[in-house]
């Protein structure tokens, strides 16, 4: 079985992390940017697990286990968030969605 | 390929293709137990969730052309340079370090659970309390489909 060096699956980790981050900084839509952040977290599992296996310790997967059930919180009450504001706004441009600011 | 798609379906097919290869990348690490858990959770928990939130939102034609009409092609441009750029590193790299190739031994379910239920056992109490505020949460926030205006706002409209 081949397999990879520690820093080969940083950087790839490094990569996921960047493309989210693109992808938070310059999407509108609020389900894209929720999809990013899906991606980010990713990719910092990713880099907790690629630790742990260089380390032989299980550390790693113990906390990719935590990131896990903490996209899963986060994803549950986005989307509630999204579908209440499609309720009362009918939109999903962040930049229409003004009523936060004051 | 995720953050360029226009309509939400094609973006999320891409991501399942992404959480896919971040499990092939676990599975070579020597983490089975984690890519499992990748695909089951991440590629069928919470692609479910967002295929559903997707269909009830009805997001159609007028979403695609709005995010087009935002996304120019100098927008996305240097964005997607820097990633190639990145894209290209890592490949280099990768075929560098197969030479030096070996056998890795896998970090086994057993010890991930006994250090789970051992020395975390407090941060699994708080993850279990996250999940119960997030279900708390997400119930609440979408129990009320009225419309909830503020009181400055009701007198103009019309209630309904």
């Amino acid at each position: 079985m081949s397999s990879f060096n520690a820093n080969t699956v940083l950087i790839v980790a490094a990569v996921l992390f960047v493309l989210g981050l693109v992808g938070v900084l310059t999407r509108k839509n609020v389900v894209f940017m929720l999809i990013s952040v899906e991606v980010m977290l990713n990719a910092a599992g990713l880099a907790f697990v690629a630790a742990g296996s260089k380390w032989q310790q299980p550390d790693g997967q113990v906390m990719f286990l935590f990131i896990l059930a903490m996209a899963a919180a986060e994803v549950s009450v986005g989307l509630a968030l999204v579908l209440q504001i499609h309720h009362q706004h009918k939109t999903m441009d962040v930049e229409d969605l003004k009523e936060l600011k004051d | 390929m995720v953050i360029t798609r226009y309509r939400p379906i094609h973006a999320l097919l891409y991501l399942v293709v992404s959480f896919l290869a971040v499990a092939m990348i676990f599975l070579s690490l020597g983490a089975p137990f984690v890519a499992v858990l990748e695909i089951i959770i991440y590629a069928g928990a919470i692609i479910v969730l967002f295929i559903f939130v997707v269909m009830m939102l009805n997001l159609g034609k007028d979403t695609a052309l709005q995010e087009k009409e935002w996304l120019q092609p100098k927008v996305w441009l240097v964005p997607s340079l820097l990633s190639l750029v990145l894209l290209v590193e890592m490949v280099v790299l990768l075929l560098k370090g197969s030479e030096f190739s070996m056998q890795v031994p896998v970090v086994d379910p057993r010890k991930v659970s006994l250090s789970l239920y051992g020395q975390y056992i407090i941060a699994v109490e708080l993850a279990g309390f996250l999940l119960m505020a997030g279900i708390v949460g997400a119930a609440h926030i979408g129990k009320h489909t009225k419309r909830n205006l503020h009181r400055f706002l009701q007198e103009g409209e019309p209630e309904k």
